[in-house]
């Protein structure tokens, strides 16, 4: 698992050679992120705002639009790469990303099983959804 | 975004494997640290999002979010936390290239930037309450103040830390744990924003398609 | 505006007896100790060495003193229950009312699960991971310090309550909506809450610190297929604790907004949902229990290598059941209410997958009983609670796959069935297994192993004792007893819960003799002293060491380069005909700096969360400018670490193995 050849903390640019060092590089590497978060950003606000987007597939394609948008700032600003010196960090992110899914995902498919199966009957939902 | 396939002209397969190469350097074991709690600290937004999400529709007769969400109020500070986001990736590249002068000016546009985002996101809140939609009102208000609340206090503790570190800068100077802890601010700032871009399409775009 | 929130005089119970009489002897008995230690003048000495240290083997030590006096005060409770419940049949009122004993079962399961156990085994990662990694502390020591006394303050919380106020009348798990201020008016759920929430930063800290040290800071050629399994499970149990304890803060961050502020997310109306709080304190809940019994299988790991002579069977397939666990642990927390009216589906999925996790827990069992086969065996100490573990813990997880099954559960879900099981295997996997690893370990943190007859005696008492309490709870529940009743009209229970009562008297008896046996070992130490550092013949990096060891570990950091490489190099050295006068040039090491951020810290948490619960809120605000000047403090300090020299080192290390030439 951590095989790696040399490790590099995370947000740490990777070592680069004579030609890339350079502080003019690197704001080009945080350039290049910060315009395609916005072009990605900009999209999503029209996304939801127009009916661009076929209505019920709207949802999907704002979480696909919110995932470029986080790969975006992994790859340009956090400098997250899927190098062997990259592995443990990761690693680590991947592992945080199953339990987030496991907690949302599994969080919604029982609570909506618990409301469906335990709502009170519609008289009562009515009167209790009205105070 | 290449990585450097040698260092110093070494050939990479003589060097030890890191895995064995005993105790990794302070930086690597610093911002690795950091790097679980801000896992940590997602693991806690995705209980918030879970009842968040649970609680979408539990308006109790009260407002909803297409009734009370404002776009261009979001847009703006989106911009703002994006932008503040770059800004906090130029003061790193000064802080490496050792001048103190840019750091401090790109530390400060950081800010303002967060600063304004959350004047911004303040002035939403109390708008609302004024409005008679405080969180008191319904599970999802509740719901709604305390995610987007949540994120807000991480942005407010993250201006507090970067003004005490711009106080370390100027009294310690670029000494190697003020270098290890601005690394550890610029994952936290990058990590609120993508924290952000989760908020804003599943709170406030999601939000307005019932 | 009242400058005292809600306290006033009548938060003391001074109409109670029981609890006044309670509150006199821990009264007595903390200014019998606070007193001789100032007279003696033991204070500078504490300070200096131990409560402002950053050394993982003094905070080790630190957690399992609080951990074991909490379980003196746990087990009371425990007493108490058993007695009130053996009586109160029929007409008998018993001796507890409802008020008294709704707080006494909810103390007893907070204080087991989060200030016994979890400090019990954390003290013990604390105090054997660097020292089996091969290094000198863990990667952030002040860290460590800091969680430390996190943990204790919210025992002190926890403790205060029972003076000052009440404590929660919700079970240990607090669900709303009987935790909401509507129908828990008192304080008691306030205690809870923020008992809890400030010991889980601490304990969150502890796991950010632990996976860190595990993967980044590991000896020079130690692997991780070369680390030691106790490490391995360690680290599956830190990353629980990262991916587990921030839904436990947020969940409990809710209900504090529902009580405090008014907020709806668990409430009855304005469209709260009291199940939502469920779903989520068990997202927490399960991997909760893996995070206890992980590193307590890990314990039993290197025992039953060590004392069979030979490696652990089975290594790979030992770390990857460990890791698989450590996955699973996540994905099967509906089994805690298969009952709240979930569809079939759902409860198919989490009762099947509850089933699959019994089967890596299987194979540990297995690799254990394959690495005694062909060895050995010696009877110490340690392996008698691994041995009696594994006869316990075998049938307690067999009534763990039997209620895996949704409509078996739907039978015996809340009854003493249950809760048979669950101690069933709480007890035999963490309890005994921190036994077995405080025995094990005892030599190396002081010098002298601990008695071993009044030892065996504990583990007969507790062993035999275990086993007639909790039997018969079996029984019961399977005749329909609701667990925690207070008083009951069914007298055909009365019977098998005297029995159970005189069996929580066996266990009482074995805790008589574990402080028996401390004291014994104190007195005899000399008699007892262990020179060498390795009393065990031990196979891993710790047993390298003097025992105490120094306080930076290893004067140069070992090269492990393969497995049990202690085990290896004492063979070798004995192939090449005894051991080379080693002429080290030893190089100054330096070592974190002690610091008392820790304890004032914890101060400030103290003041705060006690602050909170009274709605004393100047007070609270106080605290946490307090804590906020301490973090600064800290981040502006100069010198932050010592350093050691060369021949200090030199000195020691010439010392060390002339004892160990003897």
């Amino acid at each position: 698992m951590t095989d790696t050849r040399f490790d590099r903390a995370p947000g740490d640019r990777p070592i680069l050679t004579d030609m890339e060092e350079g502080t003019s590089y690197g704001v080009l590497v945080y350039t290049i992120g910060l315009v395609l978060a916005v072009i990605l950003t900009a999209t999503s606000f029209w996304v939801a705002n127009t009916s661009l987007l076929w209505e019920p597939g709207i949802p999907l394609g704002l979480a696909v639009l919110a995932i470029a948008q986080m790969g975006v700032h992994l790859v340009f600003f956090l400098h997250i790469t899927t190098g062997p010196d990259n592995t443990n960090n990761v690693l680590a992110l991947a592992f945080g990303v199953l339990i987030v899914f496991l907690v949302v995902a599994g969080s919604l498919w029982i609570m909506a099983n618990l409301n469906d199966n335990m709502a009170p009957p519609p008289e009562l939902m009515n009167l209790h959804m009205q105070h | 975004m290449n990585i450097a396939l040698t260092i110093d002209d070494v050939r990479k397969d003589t060097l030890a494997s890191a895995s064995e190469a005993g105790p990794a350097p302070k930086r690597i074991v610093v911002a690795y640290g950091f790097w679980i709690f801000l896992l940590s600290d997602i693991v806690m937004f995705a209980a918030l999002f879970a009842a968040y999400a649970v609680l979408v529709r539990a308006t109790a007769g009260g407002p909803t979010g297409v009734q009370l969400f404002s776009q261009s109020s979001v847009a703006i500070e989106t911009a703002c936390l994006l932008a503040s986001s770059f800004t906090c990736g130029l003061m790193s590249l000064t802080l490496n290239a050792r001048r103190r002068g840019t750091t401090y000016f790109f530390a400060l546009v950081t800010f303002v930037l967060g600063a304004a985002f959350l004047a911004l996101e303040i002035r939403e809140f109390a708008d609302m309450i004024a409005r008679g939609a405080a969180p008191q009102r319904s599970a999802f208000l509740s719901a709604f103040f305390t995610l987007v609340g949540c994120h807000g206090l991480h942005v407010g503790a993250g201006l507090i830390w970067l003004a005490v570190m711009m106080v370390q800068l100027a009294i310690k100077g670029i000494r190697a744990t003020v270098e290890r802890r601005l690394l550890c601010f610029a994952l936290f700032w990058h990590a609120l924003d993508i924290i952000w871009v989760w908020l804003f399409t599943v709170v406030y775009l999601m939000g307005v398609h019932p | 505006m009242n400058l005292l929130g809600k306290l006033d005089w009548s938060a003391i119970p001074f109409d109670q007896p029981i609890i006044m009489g309670a509150a006199g002897v821990v009264a007595l008995g903390i200014v019998f100790v606070l007193g001789s230690v100032t007279l003696k003048g033991y204070v500078p000495y504490l300070w200096r060495e131990w409560i402002t240290s950053v050394d993982h083997k003094r905070i080790g030590v630190m957690y399992m003193v609080l951990a074991l006096l909490m379980l003196l005060r746990g087990f009371s409770d425990a007493i108490m229950m058993r007695a009130q419940q053996a009586v109160a049949a029929g007409g008998a009122q018993g001796y507890l009312p409802s008020e008294h004993f709704d707080q006494i079962f909810s103390a007893h399961g907070t204080i087991m699960i989060f200030f016994v156990a979890m400090p019990l085994v954390i003290g013990l990662m604390n105090f054997a991971v660097p020292l089996q990694l091969g290094i000198r502390d863990v990667a952030f020591p002040t860290l460590n310090s800091v969680s430390l006394w996190l943990t204790a303050s919210g025992i002190l919380l926890t403790n205060v309550s029972l003076v000052i106020g009440e404590f929660a009348r919700t079970g240990w798990v607090a669900y709303p909506p009987l935790s909401e201020l509507q129908f828990s008016p008192g304080v008691g759920v306030d205690y809870y809450l923020w008992a809890l929430q400030i010991s889980g930063i601490g304990t969150l800290l502890t796991g950010i610190n632990f996976v860190t040290t595990i993967l980044k800071t590991r000896a020079p050629g130690m692997s991780l297929m070369r680390m030691p399994v106790f490490c391995w499970t360690a680290l599956a149990s830190n990353l629980l604790i990262v991916a587990a304890f921030p839904v436990l803060t947020a969940t409990l961050a809710m209900l504090l907004l529902d009580r405090y502020l008014g907020f709806h997310f668990f409430s009855v109306d304005a469209g709260g949902n009291p199940m939502m709080y469920v779903n989520l304190f068990w997202v927490w809940g399960h991997p909760e229990v893996y995070i206890l019994v992980l590193p307590a299988f890990g314990i039993y790991s290197e025992v039953s290598a060590t004392f069979s002579g030979k490696p652990l069977f089975g290594y790979r397939s030992m770390v990857a059941a460990t890791m698989v666990i450590c996955v699973l642990a996540y994905t099967v927390w509906l089994h805690h209410f298969f009952t709240m009216g979930a569809g079939a589906n759902v409860n198919a999925f989490f009762g099947v997958a509850s089933m699959i996790i019994a089967v890596p827990t299987g194979v540990k069992i297995f690799n254990w009983l394959f690495t005694m086969y062909g060895g050995r065996v010696r009877f110490a100490l340690p392996v008698l609670w691994t041995i009696g573990f594994m006869v316990t813990f075998v049938l307690g997880g067999l009534t763990g796959v039997l209620l895996a099954v949704p409509p078996v559960d739907w039978q015996v879900h809340n009854s003493l069935f249950l809760v048979a099981h669950f101690h069933h295997v709480i007890i035999p996997g963490v309890v005994f297994g921190t036994f077995a690893g405080y025995v094990y370990w005892f030599p190396k943190a002081f010098g002298f192993k601990l008695d071993e007859r009044w030892g065996r005696r504990a583990f007969w008492c507790w062993f035999i004792g275990f086993h007639i309490a909790f039997r018969p709870l079996y029984v019961v529940g399977l005749m329909g007893m609701t667990r925690r009743l207070q008083h009951y009209d069914v007298l055909s229970w009365q019977p098998w819960l005297l029995v159970a009562a005189a069996g929580a008297v066996v266990i009482f008896a074995g805790v008589v003799c574990q402080i028996v046996q401390f004291v014994v070992s104190i007195r005899a130490r000399e008699e007892l002293r262990d020179v060498t550092g390795d009393p065990w013949n031990g196979r891993t990096l710790e047993w390298s060491t003097a025992s105490p060891p120094p306080a930076w570990n290893f004067a140069v950091l070992p090269r492990a380069a393969e497995r049990d490489s202690y085990w290896n190099r004492k063979l070798r050295a004995r192939a090449t005909e005894g051991v080379s006068a080693q002429t080290y040039q030893y190089e100054p090491i330096e070592i974190p700096k002690n610091s008392a951020i820790g304890v004032v810290n914890a101060f400030f948490a103290v003041m705060t969360g006690f602050a909170l619960i009274w709605h004393i809120w100047w007070m609270a605000g106080m605290g946490l400018v307090g804590a906020f000047v301490t973090l600064l403090a800290f981040a502006f300090r100069h010198d932050e670490e010592v350093e050691i020299s060369a021949e200090q080192i030199a000195q020691f290390e010439r010392r060390h193995q002339a004892e160990v030439a003897l």
